[in-house]
């Protein structure tokens, strides 16, 4: 099978789409001859022209409220917000006007679109254009919520939101866009709360979403030369979360940790530990341990960046002492 | 595509202005009974004596042209076409309503005639508006989307955002600023600077102020921008002078200290838009007096009797608290 960067993934994700359904359309700042500034959207707008790749002001407020209100009337926008910092933003529209209009009408109308962006730190690009900010969108009813960790589940989770009759909110990992990973060449789609079993083991469960897949990935190699068996699993969508997949496997390996470059605090890795404990809790031989960045904003300076995000050492040590019994409080 | 509606000269034409007027006037004061009785669930935003701005707008659009509405809508949902039935369960959050209970005063949206929703965020539609007009452009679609909002909302920075696009792309979106003297419980000119046209004409938008209790010089002008938005003039704005009866919302009643009684008696006797229309067509030999009683009792029975079946209709079962979170 080729292998293609995530960045071409996304891409082409949105010229199938484009191609299937002309109410497709793009609308954000240099989506079009730029090509945003990581070069995802390049050579769209040559194909699609320029009333299906949008450039906008500098208004990220404005073009998310048009975009609601064209998904409302008849299209299928898929913003793009070039930073995920920049969801500040546009919170009212999103959050007030997007992922409630469904419900307060009763079900009549629908706002079918997608918004695109990133998260991620360890690119030096300090505390505004770093912070991962998927709990805060997950924590309002309406919206689903991607967080694809390669270029294959960053094509097949993009394609499935575009078709997706809700507001979705998809995570790209910046730093992952380069990243080259197999995608086949046949159209498929990722369906979303089916969760990604990446690595089977027996002795603790690694949930891990979007970058931290991979730190969970190599922390599972390092622990396998320990003789420490750890199952990796991606929910690939936090709304809506596979709970099931999750639940069965901490059942059978009895311990866990949740990885997720959000910040700790009532983050993405705190729900998923509560419902680990609400659901497994007689099958848990330690407590659910959480993963996720400092609860400090992204530092500028290299070495303090790098102390914020969790670490395949960091999780191999965390779960050394889970499997050891270190971490048992007896009373 | 339905074509542009003809403007406004004959008399079933006058006459279903006056009516949709005097229809608003009576759901306005039926609901503001029903909070006084205690009947209603929360709280409400009264339309009346702003009646000519909707109609006058709504009269000259289709109902597949859009509007997007504000917190102080009912006048907007009824000008669009609403049934009472529909928007008195509403207001009750009763399964019949047209947002089966979910949305209640403020959320009221009417998807069949073209009406995509009240909003409570202040300026919260305005994006929408401009992107339902967007979406009418990149489809080739011939509809016109009218965005009501107040002077209040012009201090937020969405509608400058949003103008800027809609200009840049002449999106066929008219801009319907109601002035009606007060953002909530303060004076319009305490909360902006300099001219409110002048806002919009920053952007080129071709920009109106005209008398909001004349429903016939507010369908006039609405006639004309709307065809010429349909042949891709647009967009424009229009600032609509006009004057809320009541307060804020119901339960602002001693508000002395912000509006006097004489300035709000100056504009019911001397500038009501239904009493200045009425007294037209008995001049103009469109209507007599007998008539028009006629049609206001009509009205005020037909409210009544939605009033009533409301308050007898059902609340949604419990089983639909979490239906319609997400579209299938």
């Amino acid at each position: 099978m080729r292998n293609i960067t995530l960045s071409q993934a996304v891409n082409e994700a949105l010229a199938e789409e484009m191609r299937r359904d002309e109410t497709v359309f793009i609308i954000g700042e240099d989506v079009a001859e730029a090509g945003t500034p990581f070069k995802i959207l390049s050579g769209l707008v040559e194909e699609f022209g320029t009333d299906r790749v949008i450039d906008t002001p500098i208004a990220e407020p404005g073009f998310m409220g048009m975009a609601v209100g064209a998904a409302m009337t008849g299209s299928r926008p898929v913003v793009d917000l070039m930073f995920g910092d920049f969801i500040f933003l546009i919170m009212d529209q999103l959050c007030n006007q997007a992922a409630k209009t469904h419900y307060m009408s009763g079900g009549k109308l629908n706002v079918p679109l997608v918004v695109r962006t990133n998260l991620g730190a360890t690119r030096r690009s300090a505390a505004q254009h770093s912070q991962s900010l998927q709990a805060l969108v997950a924590h309002i009813p309406g919206l689903k919520v991607a967080l694809p960790s390669s270029a294959y589940e960053a094509k097949g989770l993009l394609k499935t939101a575009i078709r997706d009759n809700n507001p979705v909110v998809i995570f790209e990992d910046k730093l992952m866009y380069q990243d080259k990973a197999e995608v086949p060449e046949e159209e498929y789609l990722i369906p979303f709360g089916e969760a990604n079993i990446k690595r089977e083991g027996s002795d603790i469960t690694l949930i891990a979403t979007s970058s931290m897949v991979q730190v969970a990935e190599k922390a599972a190699e390092m622990l396998a030369a320990e003789g420490i068996s750890a199952e990796v699993i991606d929910p690939r969508t936090i709304v809506p979360l596979d709970e099931k997949t999750l639940i069965e496997s901490v059942k059978k390996t009895s311990r866990a940790i949740v990885i997720d470059e959000g910040h700790q605090s009532y983050g993405v890795t705190s729900e998923i530990a509560s419902r680990l404990n609400e659901n497994a809790f007689y099958h848990l031989d330690a407590p659910v341990l959480r993963m996720g960045a400092m609860d400090v904003p992204v530092p500028f300076s290299p070495a303090l960046e790098d102390i914020t995000v969790p670490t395949p050492e960091a999780v191999v040590e965390n779960a050394r002492k889970l499997c050891s019994g270190e971490m048992i409080h007896a009373a | 595509m339905s074509p542009a509606k003809k403007a406004k000269t004959n008399t079933e034409d006058y006459l279903r202005m006056y009516r949709q007027m005097v229809r608003i006037r009576s759901f306005e004061d039926n609901a503001n009974q029903l909070y006084l009785a205690a009947k209603m669930p929360g709280l409400t935003h009264m339309y009346s004596g702003e009646e000519a701005v909707a109609v006058g707008i709504c009269e000259a659009l289709t109902d597949n042209d859009r509007i997007t509405s504000t917190h102080r809508g009912h006048g907007h949902c009824v000008a669009k076409g609403a049934e009472f039935k529909e928007m008195f369960c509403e207001l009750l959050g009763k399964e019949e309503g047209y947002c089966r209970g979910k949305g209640g005063s403020m959320h009221i949206a009417d998807q069949s005639h073209g009406n995509l929703g009240a909003n409570a965020i202040v300026g919260g539609s305005m994006g929408i508006a401009t992107g339902s007009a967007l979406r009418a452009k990149l489809q080739g679609s011939d509809d016109v989307t009218v965005c009501f909002f107040g002077d209040g909302a012009t201090a937020q920075g969405l509608m400058y955002e949003v103008m800027n696009m809609a200009a840049l792309w002449n999106l066929p979106v008219i801009y319907a600023c109601e002035n009606n003297g007060y953002s909530e419980y303060t004076r319009t000119d305490e909360i902006a600077a300099g001219s409110i046209t002048a806002r919009a004409e920053a952007f080129g938008i071709e920009a109106f102020q005209i008398d909001g209790q004349d429903v016939l010089a507010v369908n006039d002008l609405a006639q004309k921008l709307v065809a010429r938005c349909r042949k891709g003039e647009g967009p424009f704005f229009i600032e609509l002078m006009t004057y809320r009866y009541h307060g804020h919302h119901v339960g602002d009643i001693n508000r002395e200290y912000y509006r006097s009684k004489e300035e709000e008696k100056d504009w019911k006797d001397n500038r009501d838009p239904i009493i200045r229309f009425r007294s037209y067509l008995v001049e103009q030999g469109i209507a007599s007096e007998e008539e028009i009683e006629a049609m206001n009792a009509e009205i005020k029975a037909d409210a009544e009797a939605a009033v009533e079946y409301a308050l007898n209709a059902k609340y949604p079962d419990a089983s639909e608290v979490d239906m319609h979170v997400f579209a299938d």
